[in-house]
């Protein structure tokens, strides 16, 4: 905790300085960097909470303070220690997320290049207060029928082992996206979104194209477990 | 000595000594017993995921002469600048903390009557069912002027560790405008792009340090993976530095004189500053050993790949004969898990799942620019058969290449952690 107080002032120094919400990134470019946090965030009208909060109108929010969303303890605190979401605050933690709360949550390395963290953060802005503005959710839904089927553990078990030469099973994520404790109907849409080709990725087309309903439903359920 | 009693050719006394040894049997007579040569890809994966899904009722033995793994993968990110050596080596300890238990010695004998493996350090092993995933070794005689003693002046480099470094050494020590040669390997032979990555990341390192310096490559095959991609990337990066010789030009009758550093192809000689030898490949020789190879490799049966000579050995990786899978290390670890699903539930039971397969193997050309082919597959009587694929394309954007290799990072740390264990 020490460190992280120590972090938040600095922080906190930085933000006195910064000029408050002016936009310096290009939120069109920004929309393509967003597509590495649409795996676990939504934003726009239609959003709902998935692996990972909302993000419409968190620019000026406190950190964690979306009361129906399961924070880490960690970022709940750095909420309540004084932690914002501003574009300087936000560019420190899409830097190095666990650099800056440790214990988060959110298993994503960080943005390396900061042009790139800019651009999303503009494309972020874009969703808080009067400027929400995209709706960016695909639309792409599965029947109810689909959903309703249910995975059987053990065979998710080991299909899952095919997902983990890449995805890991403890939820790190080093450059290919984290599976671990997704809600089921994230997980059971995401992947028949790209057994349909909507979504594009030709690694994971191919390997959802042989996939079938009750086996990604194992799946789902066998990775939800692991978030636990 | 019987048929399948086989032991290493001039190291027989040793091996008859350690026949001799007392017999280091698992205790508890009931619990079955696997073993597993090598710890590779194949072999540390198969290891762990017995050990972690039998959760203790199976003993998980692997013999594996290294205390330190450095991956292929990502070696010829090395050469180029973008690894360190550090970032490929992969210590046991993980392994061990999910049960296997890690013997660190050399197997140079596998009796199949007994069901016994012998160390090189002395001693035995019994197995109920037994796992080789040694990797390769090269065939003798299979480019003229080299064999396995010329590696020092001459190095493959295809086995990660030592011959990595020294080929890098060799490199940046290259004269300006020196030359690099290459000689690649015909068909089939570990990682099919892997020689013209490393050209790649080869020529990478020659344009920031020595860019007048040239590469030849004497190739047998008339084409290789990913080659319109390789081709389309070395000209936009590298115009001018690389002259690849394939098979129609000569290609493929080289042969070398490592004391007098030179090289000839098709009759004509030509001195180089660094020769990578990339000889002919076979299944590692404890494969043969065993009795379980063919020729130069070890036919299996798809559905669980065990050995079509012995029902309770199975051949991972590299050294099997499968069918369609390229040998790579995502194919011996989508491998791996298939066997060990099967071998648990030979030995204690448990549902035994359809097989399924996968590769993908990601190629980096230069900074950012990452390329990928990958494909699914499936058991049939026959083979392990292809099913669906794709390849990255032409002229795709900057963007793409840029996922693309951030993408292959992401797999490594995947790949790296579904061996190991995850990195704590
Ligand atoms: C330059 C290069 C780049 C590559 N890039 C990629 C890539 O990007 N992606 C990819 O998927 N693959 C890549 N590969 C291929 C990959 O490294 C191999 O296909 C993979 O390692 C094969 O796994 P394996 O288990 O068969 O053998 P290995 O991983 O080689 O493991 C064999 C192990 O067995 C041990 N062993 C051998 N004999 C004995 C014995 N008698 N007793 C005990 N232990 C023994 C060895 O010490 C070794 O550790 C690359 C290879 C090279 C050379």
């Amino acid at each position: 905790m020490r460190a992280l107080r120590f972090s938040l002032s600095l922080i906190l120094a930085a933000l006195a300085t910064a000029t408050f919400g002016q936009v310096t990134g290009d939120p069109e470019h920004g929309q393509q960097v967003w597509k590495k946090c649409a795996i676990c965030h939504m934003m726009g009208p239609d959003a709902r909470h998935r692996v990972g909060p909302v993000l419409n109108n968190i620019m000026s929010a406190r950190a964690g303070g979306k009361t129906d969303y399961r924070y880490s303890k960690a970022m709940t605190a750095a909420g309540q220690d004084g932690l914002h979401w501003t574009e300087d605050t936000l560019d420190g933690f899409l830097q190095a997320p666990k650099s800056m709360v440790p214990r988060t949550k959110m298993s994503f390395r960080g943005l390396k290049s900061a042009g790139d963290r800019a651009d999303v953060i503009a494309y972020i802005g874009l969703f808080s207060g009067g400027a929400m503005a995209a709706q960016i959710d695909d639309g792409f839904a599965v029947s109810a029928d689909i959903l309703a089927i249910e995975g059987d553990l053990e065979y998710g078990e080991y299909l899952s082992s095919e997902c983990t030469t890449c995805h890991q099973a403890d939820g790190n994520d080093d450059g290919i996206p984290a599976i671990v404790g997704w809600e089921t109907e994230d997980f059971v849409t995401a992947m028949h979104a790209y057994k349909e080709k909507h979504r594009d990725h030709p690694v994971m087309q191919m390997i959802t194209g042989r996939l079938a309903n009750d086996e990604i439903a194992a799946l789902a359920a066998y990775f939800k477990g692991l978030g636990d | 000595m019987s048929l399948n009693r086989r032991v290493f050719l001039g190291t027989t006394a040793a091996a008859s000594a350690a026949m001799a040894a007392p017999m280091v049997m698992a205790d508890g007579h009931g619990k079955p017993r696997v073993v597993v040569i090598g710890g590779g890809a194949g072999g540390a994966t198969a290891a762990r995921y017995i050990a972690k899904d039998s959760k203790g009722e199976i003993d998980v033995t692997l013999i594996e002469p290294t205390r330190t793994y450095y991956t292929c993968f990502f070696s010829n990110l090395y050469l180029g600048g973008f690894k360190d050596m550090n970032d490929l080596g992969h210590s046991y300890g993980g392994l061990a903390a999910s049960g296997v238990n890690v013997v660190h010695d050399w197997a140079v004998g596998v009796d199949r009557d007994a069901k016994t493996v012998s160390l090189a350090g002395g001693g035995s092993l019994g197995y109920d069912k037994l796992i080789l995933s040694p990797g390769i070794d090269f065939v003798d005689g299979s480019v003229a002027g080299w064999d396995i003693t010329s590696q020092n002046a001459m190095p493959h480099a295809y086995k990660a560790g030592s011959q990595t470094e020294l080929l890098k050494a060799q490199l940046k020590a290259m004269p300006e405008g020196g030359t690099f040669a290459m000689v690649a390997p015909p068909n089939p032979y570990r990682c099919p792009p892997g020689p013209y990555e490393r050209v790649s990341m080869v020529a990478h390192y020659l344009k920031n340090n020595n860019p007048t310096a040239k590469i030849i490559v004497a190739d047998p095959k008339p084409k290789f993976s990913k080659m319109a991609l390789f081709q389309e990337g070395w000209g936009d990066h590298y115009d001018g530095m690389i002259d690849w010789i394939g098979e129609e030009f000569g290609g493929g009758s080289v042969s070398v004189d490592p004391g007098a550093m030179t090289l000839t192809i098709d009759g004509e000689e030509t001195a180089v500053d660094v020769c990578n030898v990339i000889p002919a490949m076979k299944a590692g020789h404890i494969a043969e050993i065993a009795g379980v190879t063919d020729g130069n490799w070890a036919p299996v049966n798809a559905v669980d790949m065990s050995s079509k000579a012995d029902a309770d050995i199975y051949v991972l990786g590299d050294a099997s004969q499968q069918g369609d899978m390229p040998k790579s290390g995502f194919s011996a670890n989508s491998q791996a898990k298939v066997c060990a699903n099967a071998v648990r539930g030979a030995l204690t039971g448990s549902k035994v799942f359809p097989a399924k397969f996968s590769n993908t193997c990601w190629s980096l050309i230069d900074t950012n620019d990452g390329v990928k082919v990958g494909a699914t597959y499936e058991a049939t009587d026959e083979k392990i058969a292809k099913v669906d694929g794709f390849i990255s394309q032409t002229g795709e954007t900057a963007e793409v290449r840029k996922a693309t290799y951030e993408e292959s990072e992401g797999w490594y740390a995947g790949i790296t952690s579904d061996m190991f264990g995850a990195k704590t």
